[in-house]
């Protein structure tokens, strides 16, 4: 008896180091993807609008991952309706969105999408009515996916290349990078290589 | 049996400094400007107003000048006051941005926003001006220290008040409080289904 009342604080000290030691893992597996990384395994919730989907190419279903969307390029802004950058350079990543769609070379190769941070659907809502954001914008209520890319500040932007075998990797990986549409796209054709593949 | 019970104690402690560890405040717009003082306890003060009673009565200094009171809206338009803990903290940081860009929810249900933390006026105006052009007004309820919120009974046992929403009506009646989790950020919806119950 007296043995197992020794075991206590020998396994609580057990439950506890390994309790220290997954946040360990985790606080360090959850730094920002940097250039040449997978993402993080992350689950978006497919949108309801029929002409998000269409843009990103899903099929339906509740959940997709990046890798699914139907393009070469993926570039992703982290924001949040309650951010002053993300709300200042609202028009701008709509001006992005507008050149990239009205060009017929780039159209089908790069697509755009937001996750909000922290945001709801309503919150999201509300941020996609004040700027008229046309392109998919998708609810991160719980911080789940901004918990797993590193908990960044806002505006993020990630750049993915998706390969044609469905691999994928990041190019692009930056806090508040944006310095205008032109400029911004020039950086992403060069660094994702899209610049010359023609 | 004594080194156990450092060594679980040391753990525990590590494990609630990772935990929180997260980035409350998100927005680049404030840089590295934001103290973050760790997971505080929840809510830390009791309620001295319930909905239907009359609110109280005041008058704060605002950081664009003059004295705003709550009187001056009787009769005229409905009220929310939005009390948050303090200026460069996280959370509270990104609440009053994403206020500034509904203008038009409370437009339409004839309300006006009134901002309430109990720093002084240069620091308020500081903080405020990272946030852009607000169209609200921010007030000041530093001296005497946080007696609006204690009128209210937001106001903690550290000096800072809650995080907390009050939706005051044409009649100066409270038809809504919501006191949230200081650590976190109340969902916009919640006080936007309060706002649209009330007479216009």
């Amino acid at each position: 008896m007296d043995n197992e009342i020794r075991k206590i604080p020998m396994a609580l000290a057990t439950i506890a180091i390994s309790v220290a030691l997954l946040h360990c893992l985790a606080f360090a597996g959850n730094l920002p993807p940097v250039k040449g990384d997978v993402l993080p395994e992350i689950q978006l919730l497919v949108p309801e609008n029929t002409i998000h989907r269409n843009y990103l190419g899903l099929e339906g279903g509740t959940f997709f991952k990046i890798p699914e969307i139907k393009a070469k390029v993926v570039i992703i802004e982290i924001f949040s309706m309650y951010c002053p950058h993300c709300q200042r350079e609202a028009p701008g990543i709509n001006r992005l969105y507008s050149i990239i769609e009205g060009n017929p070379d780039l159209k089908d190769k790069i697509k755009l999408i937001g996750i909000g941070a922290g945001n709801s659907s309503f919150e999201v809502d509300v941020f996609r009515k004040k700027y008229n954001v046309p392109f998919p914008l998708i609810p991160d209520e719980d911080f789940s996916i901004h918990k797993r890319i590193g908990e960044v500040r806002t505006p993020y932007f990630l750049g993915v290349k998706i390969n044609d075998d469905g691999t994928h990797r990041v190019f692009f990986s930056k806090l508040n990078e944006f310095k205008g549409a032109e400029p911004f796209l020039d950086l992403i054709l060069k660094l994702s290589g899209l610049k010359g593949e023609g | 049996m004594k080194k156990h019970g450092t060594l679980i104690l040391t753990l525990a402690a590590i494990s609630v400094v990772l935990w929180s560890a997260g980035a409350f405040c998100l927005s680049d717009a404030f840089k590295n400007n934001i103290y973050n003082p760790g997971l505080l306890k929840p809510t830390d003060s009791i309620l001295k107003v319930k909905v239907g009673d009359i609110a109280p009565d005041f008058s704060l200094p605002s950081v664009s000048g003059g004295r705003i009171s709550l009187s001056q809206y009787r009769g005229k338009k409905n009220v929310v006051l939005s009390f948050v803990p303090a200026a460069w903290t996280p959370v509270c940081s990104d609440q009053w941005p994403g206020y500034n860009i509904v203008k038009d929810i409370f437009d339409r249900n004839d309300a006006v926003l009134l901002g309430i933390t109990v720093d002084n006026i240069p620091t308020l105006f500081a903080w405020t001006n990272q946030m852009g052009n607000l169209w609200f007004s921010v007030l000041s309820d530093f001296w005497p220290h946080g007696a609006v919120a204690d009128r209210f009974g937001v106001l903690r046992s550290d000096g800072v008040s809650e995080r907390a929403l009050f939706v005051i009506d044409k009649k100066g009646i409270i038809r809504y409080i919501g006191v949230s989790d200081i650590n976190k950020r109340p969902r916009l919806e919640i006080l936007v289904k309060k706002l649209e119950r009330l007479e216009r």
